[in-house]
């Protein structure tokens, strides 16, 4: 049977603020366990919570980045339930009334635009860390996350396959890091995602029963797991079963998905409006204000790069993929006026030397300058393509100027006539058979006086003028 | 009745509350009064009023996000039922 997957994703971002959604505590990952507390984030009786203006707006930004209308009017709502990390008994949440609704985000899908709706953003404060220990039947609790600012982004399940859901995510984290109200590190939960999966025989409107799958700490992880959820559920309709409304958890290691089985599978979240915050009115001049300072977005900067550079769309989404990044190529092109050439020095080399090492373009040692300078030089013809591969290592290694590196290695092009006349007689007298050849019609012996002219310079010969004049030479004098 | 005895079971359940069959009949009874009490409401005519979530008349109640001290782990711990190092230490909750 031909099956057409549906998948919605909800993402949690935990926003840059210096301090909690409701307390002054601090939002710094890696503290003393349980030191970032107060009595507001404790949960302790009587406390009064006071909304992070800084929240709004840091929200409020992505909403208008992702093409959501704010609501004028929103507020907070408590989400009861009952576990370990989460102190209150509640988690403040918005419900009914978030901040914003309706916005989407566009996918190129095989060259197609694709619009992949968000159904609202919300506000919200992340629950503490637990730690289980292997041995005894004990957990350990961690509350320092607890009251950390998160917004949660509701998609519509407009996907249609593992790549588009993974495509959604990488343009939601980019948007986010864009506008530096998140960091998006995965792997310390900054970014952290779930997906609703079903399937449906293709041409059928209703959507198949879904499955919630938490659990997966990277791009790659999840679509792996909706790869392997999407199979299973193939595999049980296929052979006559149905698939069962739950939540499950990927599995890193075993790359497969598991039920999580709770006691408590019917939620009974029981919402109702936060007495303790008062209403939040967002009015025109507050969300003209934010969208007057939302920086130049990620589909925006690729569109201008393949504009005003001419550089392939392909080359502009690597070089926008990372904000940083994007600026780092700019200050090259701005100094040597190469983009292409630029575009490939930072796609090849300098990405490759980053990759290696984990580093990210702000720790490149290769000052952007100093990539600029060394393409003039190619330019200039003052060394060759090869010795910049050279040069660019070293660049990268010792973080010098090129010209240093140049000076140093002695690395400078033979461009001199003269000298390479004298190189190339020698060359000639000492192969008189070679010569007859060539002159007989073998001209494949034309790379063989190459490599002997390049030995003789260790590689510093201009490529080009050796070529010119051994085609001159080799002929014979005229 | 505005309440089952399955209802008041149910709720007690979602608290987290250890009811015996006594106390189950007695709580259904008084929360059906409460409720009744509350129905009385519903002889207003509310047509055309916004619902409201608070009955004060603020909005936009906000901090800077500016740091204030923490307490830290040890007093943090202090009212703790069981602890140990600098974590509250609780049965084991994985499913």
């Amino acid at each position: 049977m031909d099956f057409e997957t549906v998948i919605g994703l909800e993402v949690h971002a935990q926003l840059l603020t210096d301090t909690k959604i409701f307390c002054g505590c601090s939002t710094k990952f890696g503290g003393a366990p349980n030191s970032h507390t107060c009595p507001v984030c404790l949960g302790m009786p009587g406390v009064l919570p006071v909304l992070n203006k800084k929240v709004v707006e840091y929200a409020m930004k992505m909403a208008l980045a992702t093409n959501c209308e704010i609501n004028k009017s929103c507020e907070f709502a408590r989400k009861n339930y009952f576990y370990p990390d989460l102190p209150k008994g509640y988690q403040i949440s918005q419900y009914a009334f978030p901040l914003a609704e309706h916005g989407h985000v566009l996918l190129d899908v095989n060259g197609e635009q694709k619009k992949i709706g968000i159904t609202r953003i919300h506000m919200e404060e992340d629950a503490g860390k637990l730690l289980h220990d292997e041995h005894n039947p004990v957990s350990y609790v961690d509350l320092n996350r607890t009251g950390v600012p998160l917004i949660e982004i509701v998609s519509e399940p407009d996907m249609r396959s593992p790549e588009e859901a993974a495509d959604y995510l990488r343009r939601l984290h980019e948007i986010l890091v864009y506008l530096e109200i998140c960091d998006g590190n995965m792997e310390e939960g900054s970014f952290r995602c779930d997906a609703n999966v079903s399937i449906r025989p293709r041409g059928q409107k209703e959507y198949g029963t879904r499955t919630e799958l938490k659990n997966m700490n990277s791009f790659r992880n999840g679509q792996r797991a909706l790869e392997y959820e999407i199979k299973r559920q193939q595999y049980l309709v296929e052979n006559g079963g149905t698939v069962v409304q739950e939540t499950r958890l990927w599995d890193d290691a075993q790359g497969v998905t598991n039920s999580m089985r709770s006691k408590e599978e019917a939620h009974d979240y029981r919402y109702f409006p936060d007495p303790d915050l008062v209403p939040i009115l967002v009015d025109q001049p507050w969300v003209d204000k934010n969208k007057k300072d939302l920086p130049e977005l990620p589909l925006a900067k690729r569109e201008r790069f393949v504009k005003d550079y001419q550089i392939p769309a392909y080359d502009a989404g690597v070089l926008t993929a990372d904000k940083a990044l994007a600026i780092y190529y700019e200050e090259v092109v701005k100094i040597c006026s190469k983009p292409k050439v630029a575009s490939n020095w930072i796609m090849g080399d300098v990405m490759r030397f980053l990759n290696e090492d984990k580093r990210s373009i702000r720790e490149c040692p290769v000052k952007a300058e100093s990539l600029a300078e060394m393409i003039n030089l190619i330019d200039e013809g003052a060394i060759s393509g090869k010795m910049a591969k050279e040069v660019v290592e070293d660049m990268y290694k010792t973080g010098k100027s090129p010209q240093d590196i140049i000076k140093e290695k002695g690395l400078v092009q033979i461009t001199d006539e003269g000298e390479l006349i004298k190189t190339i007689t020698a060359i000639i007298e000492a192969n008189p058979a070679q010569l007859k050849d060539y002159r007989d019609g073998k001209e494949k012996l034309f790379g063989f006086f190459v490599g002997q002219v390049m030995k003789a310079t260790q590689g510093k010969a201009n490529p080009q003028l050796v070529n010119e004049l051994l085609k001159k030479m080799l002929a014979g004098p005229s | 009745m505005k309440i089952s005895s399955q209802e008041v079971e149910y709720v007690a359940h979602l608290a987290r509350l250890e009811i015996n069959e006594k106390e189950k009949e007695k709580f259904t009874s008084q929360l059906n009064d409460i409720l009744l009490y509350i129905d009385k409401l519903n002889e207003l005519d509310t047509k055309g009023v916004e619902p409201m979530s608070h009955a004060i008349a603020v909005t936009n109640a906000f901090r800077e996000d500016k740091t204030s001290t923490s307490i830290g782990t040890e007093q943090t711990l202090t009212n703790a039922p069981d602890a140990r190092g600098e974590f509250f230490r609780v049965p084991k909750v994985i499913e």
